[in-house]
């Protein structure tokens, strides 16, 4: 899109943009390129010499069953995290777009785990859900003779996360799935009524069809969101554990990079994570653009 | 038997003493096949009526019935009954088959059957190459055909139109207009057409209800409507330029306007303060002994000219055929009235006094 | 709706409420442990309704006196360090992305899809996927451990830019004329007419930028070193560091009710704004 007028300066508009593009090169541009070239480096233990080693390191990442397994458990918890996400959200807009008393109030409630910090959600999960004094454990337990414990059982522990997560994300989804069906027309809905269609067919026939571009954007907005908005929710719960069975990928790189000094392979991590956000970010703006028209 | 009842409908919007009512009791009989039209200015009611019938919106008080069972409490997937909405409200995910057939599919109509009615309601409307297109590739008129396609196929009990010829353009507004009578014509289905146009209104209705601040005024055929309209509002409604409304003192065949008393061809119906009703059609200029008007302003408009003039105090237009010589702004014209064409309405109520 | 249909209608309120509960349940717990004691809670279950324990344990926060096995700083510091982070990173990413979006609609220069293709290029690459050196760039400019540490590499934000350009694309030709005749320059032009006009939009991100900032948490969590840096959602994490039962679970509580309620205040507060902004921004 172009605008026809313009403004003549040439200096001003350099000015203008100087600030931000200063930041990108220091912050943003300098240490991915960095990042992309310790990728391909070794760093011996001191720090004291550098090998470059080509491609070596990546080679080493994906023979690496640690690696791989931290890309299974990224891909399972990011799913799971996106299909509950979505489908609790979608319930929820379903029925707060059929209320009209106390809208607001149950709209300004599910508004709230938007302004939680991910970090703070953790840690709420790990005092409800501690296998000693956790209040959700106690009720496992007392209720359904459920012995939780997320510190030993893998499950447990992948069922926090996501649990946090989706929580998290609930308020987001909500927002765009009530914004999606409020701009459906109403007329289409009274014509499928008069047409014959009952609540539950209008909705699978009509609505859902007419969402689908606002389910398809959350879906990757979801996805990016496991990848790594959630590294706080598992640097407060799980730290990755039982063992490595909740480290996901971003949190690898942490782990690697800053607790265990591996700044190559740490660096390669980085690199992959990149081109995964790419794929990711272009599927969003490509694939995304398409509007339903009334 | 598809019959409409109306029985003291109802609305009203809240509850409680702060309730807003917004129509007012309204009760007609619609026979089987008939074609009625709902016409009124914006916000007189008329779309809240046919929503009522269509079940999109609750009644508040009075009954309803459909081919003789009171549908109060039915939901409009049950009524039988098809909408052509104003903005055509197509399904834009489906093709035009399948927007047609959507209705059908739901009551477990068999496919071959499906196909068959799609296929003739296409045929009748034109619509045949383009049924497997999506909404947004048609242009308003198709839309349009493919929102009353859509109704013909259900073959229901009632056709309820709601301003559906308000988002063509002009010369597509009259076209269609035809389109819809001969499809009336060719079905016979009752229908309930609803609409602010009052040229729309007079051409296709065999009745009509011409509504007006929640309640209906009259409820008539074009004919009775124009010649013997029922309340002030809906002489000047019908009819354009709108009828004149003269308010003064009937006194036999004399009547005071403004201080002047003129004569009448036929005596009021009854002396004192009345309001006299005269078509601009149906005055003429000219002679001598009639009423005074004073000529300012003339408006040509080939077949015909509107003369604007001041009777006294109150505005005033008759209108003459354009062949003949119109009279000279300025100049003072006597005004002859005919003795079938007076009306008389009550300045209180505005009802029609005989 | 369309339907009158009562048990559609109950199910749907049950349905919302069943919502807000799974929302408010996590929140209250909290509440509910920030006002006991520390051994109330230990005990199992730990009791449902609120406790006097209120003012005693939120000023132990603020004060840095819990006696817990984590850390023990002070809540009140932290939070003036998530209150200045977020104020700033929120003015310096509205600020710097209204000059950048200006500049890219309303100019022609030579690059200038260039610069556009570098800022949307940021897009990609989120701060987890460059920590390692972004560190190392701010530790070179000895930036640890410091305000602007913690928030200059945070600030140009592509999708602010995007939001701005959108909306500046929306913006009538008519008006820029209509400044020029008036004698307008550009600046002026953008002070007088394109700001006002732009003020939903700085709403809305303003919003989302605050909750941004103050919810950051794997930055600072490099960025600094000491406690007196920590903003307040790093100093939570710290503090359960001392294992269930060692945590004084009563005063993390307290921490984390008052961690959330800036954020929900602006959110609540300027709730129309953000909604509408946020379903906008994304588009």
């Amino acid at each position: 899109m172009e605008k026809r007028v313009r403004f003549d300066s040439q200096v001003l508009p350099w000015m203008l943009v100087a600030p931000q593009l200063a930041i990108c090169a220091v912050f943003f541009f300098w240490p991915a390129a960095q990042a992309l070239l310790q990728s391909m480096q070794v760093q011996d233990s001191f720090g004291l010499s550098t090998e470059w080693v080509g491609l070596d390191n990546f080679k080493t990442l994906f023979n690496d069953s640690a690696y791989l397994e931290s890309f299974q458990v990224t891909a399972v918890f990011s799913l799971l995290v996106a299909v509950l996400g979505i489908s609790l959200s979608l319930m929820l807009a379903i029925f707060a777009d059929r209320v009209v008393r106390g809208a607001l109030f149950y709209k300004t409630m599910l508004i709230i785990p938007y302004a939680v910090a991910p970090v703070v959600t953790g840690v709420l999960w790990v005092f409800m859900f501690s296998p000693s004094i956790g209040v959700v454990a106690f009720g496992l337990d007392r209720f359904f003779g459920f012995q939780w414990n997320h510190l030993l059982d893998s499950t447990h522990a992948m069922t926090m996360i996501v649990t946090a997560a989706v929580w998290k994300q609930i308020s987001y989804n909500f927002l765009f799935f009530l914004a999606g069906l409020q701009s459906i027309p109403k007329s289409l809905i009274e014509a499928a009524a008069i047409d014959g269609a009952r609540p539950w067919r209008r909705f699978w026939t009509i609505q859902f069809p007419l969402l689908s571009p606002t389910t398809f954007f959350l879906l990757v907005i979801n996805m990016v969101y496991a990848f790594f908005d959630t590294f706080a929710i598992i640097d407060a719960t799980t730290h990755g554990g039982p063992g490595r069975d909740t480290a996901i990928l971003v949190y690898k790189v942490y782990q690697d990079g800053f607790k265990g000094g591996d700044l190559g392979g740490s660096a390669a991590q980085s690199t992959v994570l990149m081109l995964i956000v790419i794929t990711l970010t272009v599927l969003q703006f490509k694939f995304v653009e398409k509007k339903v028209n009334y | 038997m598809a019959s409409i009842t109306l029985k003291d409908v109802v609305k009203r919007y809240g509850i409680g003493p702060k309730a807003n009512q917004v129509i007012h009791g309204v009760s007609a009989e619609i026979a089987d096949g008939e074609f009625i039209v709902i016409v009124g200015p914006s916000g007189c009611g008329k779309s809240t009526l046919l929503r009522m019938v269509a079940g999109l919106e609750e009644i508040s008080g009075g009954d309803i019935a459909i081919g003789g069972r009171v549908v109060n409490d039915v939901e409009p997937s049950e009524r039988d009954i098809a909408m052509v909405f104003q903005n055509y409200a197509l399904y834009p995910h489906m093709s035009v088959f399948d927007n047609m057939a959507y209705g059908l599919k739901i009551a477990k109509v068999p496919e071959a059957e499906i196909k068959t009615r799609v296929d003739k309601a296409a045929g009748i409307l034109q619509l045949g190459p383009l049924l497997q297109r999506k909404p947004r590739e048609l242009s308003g008129g198709q839309r349009q055909r493919v929102a009353m396609g859509r109704a013909i196929v259900r073959q229901p009990q009632v056709f309820l139109f709601d301003e559906p010829l308000s988002n063509l353009d002009a010369k597509l507004r009259g076209q269609t207009r035809i389109e819809i009578r001969k499809l009336h014509a060719e079905l016979g289905v009752t229908s309930l057409f609803v609409t602010h146009d009052q040229v729309e209104a007079m051409t296709l209705a065999q009745r009509m209800i011409v509504m007006n601040a929640g309640r209906m005024e009259q409820f008539a055929t074009p004919d009775e409507v124009y010649a013997r309209p029922a309340t002030t509002f809906v002489a000047s409604f019908i009819g354009s330029p709108p009828m004149n409304l003269l308010t003064g003192q009937a006194n036999g065949a004399s009547f005071t306007l403004d201080g002047q008393t003129v004569p009448l061809p036929a005596p009021a119906p009854r002396n004192g303060e009345l309001t006299l009703g005269l078509r601009p059609e149906h005055v003429v200029a000219g002679g001598s002994g009639g009423w005074p008007l004073k000529v300012e302003l003339i408006e040509m408009l080939g077949a015909e000219r509107l003369v604007h003039g001041q009777l006294g105090s109150h505005a005033f237009t008759l209108r003459m055929d354009g062949m003949l010589t119109p009279p000279a702004v300025s100049s003072t014209v006597q005004l002859q009235l005919s003795a079938q064409h007076l009306h008389w309405f009550d300045v209180a109520t505005g009802v029609r006094v005989e | 709706m369309v339907e009158r249909r009562t048990t559609l209608g109950i199910f749907a309120h049950a349905v919302m409420i069943l919502g807000v509960l799974i929302v408010a349940f996590p929140l209250y717990i909290a509440f509910i442990a920030s006002t006991h004691t520390s051994q109330a809670i230990l005990q199992v279950p730990m009791p449902m309704s609120p406790g006097g324990h209120f003012w005693e344990n939120y000023i132990a926060a603020l004060n840095g006196h819990g006696g817990g096995a984590g850390s023990n700083a002070p809540v009140a510091r932290m939070m003036w360090v998530s209150l200045v982070t977020a104020l700033v990173i929120t003015f310096g990413k509205i600020a710097i992305s209204l000059l950048s979006a200006f500049a890219l609609v309303y100019f022609r220069f030579p690059f200038r899809g260039l610069v556009f293709w570098a800022i949307f290029v940021t897009l990609m690459l989120p701060v987890e996927v460059r920590i390692s050196p972004t560190y190392k760039v701010v530790s070179d400019l000895g930036m640890l451990n410091t305000y602007a540490g913690l928030t200059v590499p945070l600030i140009a934000s592509a999708t602010a830019t995007f939001l701005f350009r959108q909306f500046f694309l929306t913006v009538p030709d008519e008006l820029v004329e209509a400044a020029r005749i008036d004698g307008a320059g550009p600046m002026r032009f953008f002070k007088d007419i394109l700001l006002p006009l732009s003020k939903t939009s700085v709403a809305a991100l303003f919003v989302i930028q605050f909750i941004y900032g103050w919810n950051q948490y794997l930055w600072p969590l490099i960025a600094t070193t000491g406690e007196q840096m920590y903003p307040v959602v790093v100093g939570i994490r710290m503090m359960i560091a001392g294992g269930d039962s060692g945590n004084e679970w009563n005063i993390v509580m307290a921490t984390a009710i008052m961690a959330m309620l800036p954020p929900a205040i602006v959110v609540v507060l300027m709730q129309r704004w953000f909604v509408k902004g946020l379903v906008d921004t994304e588009k």
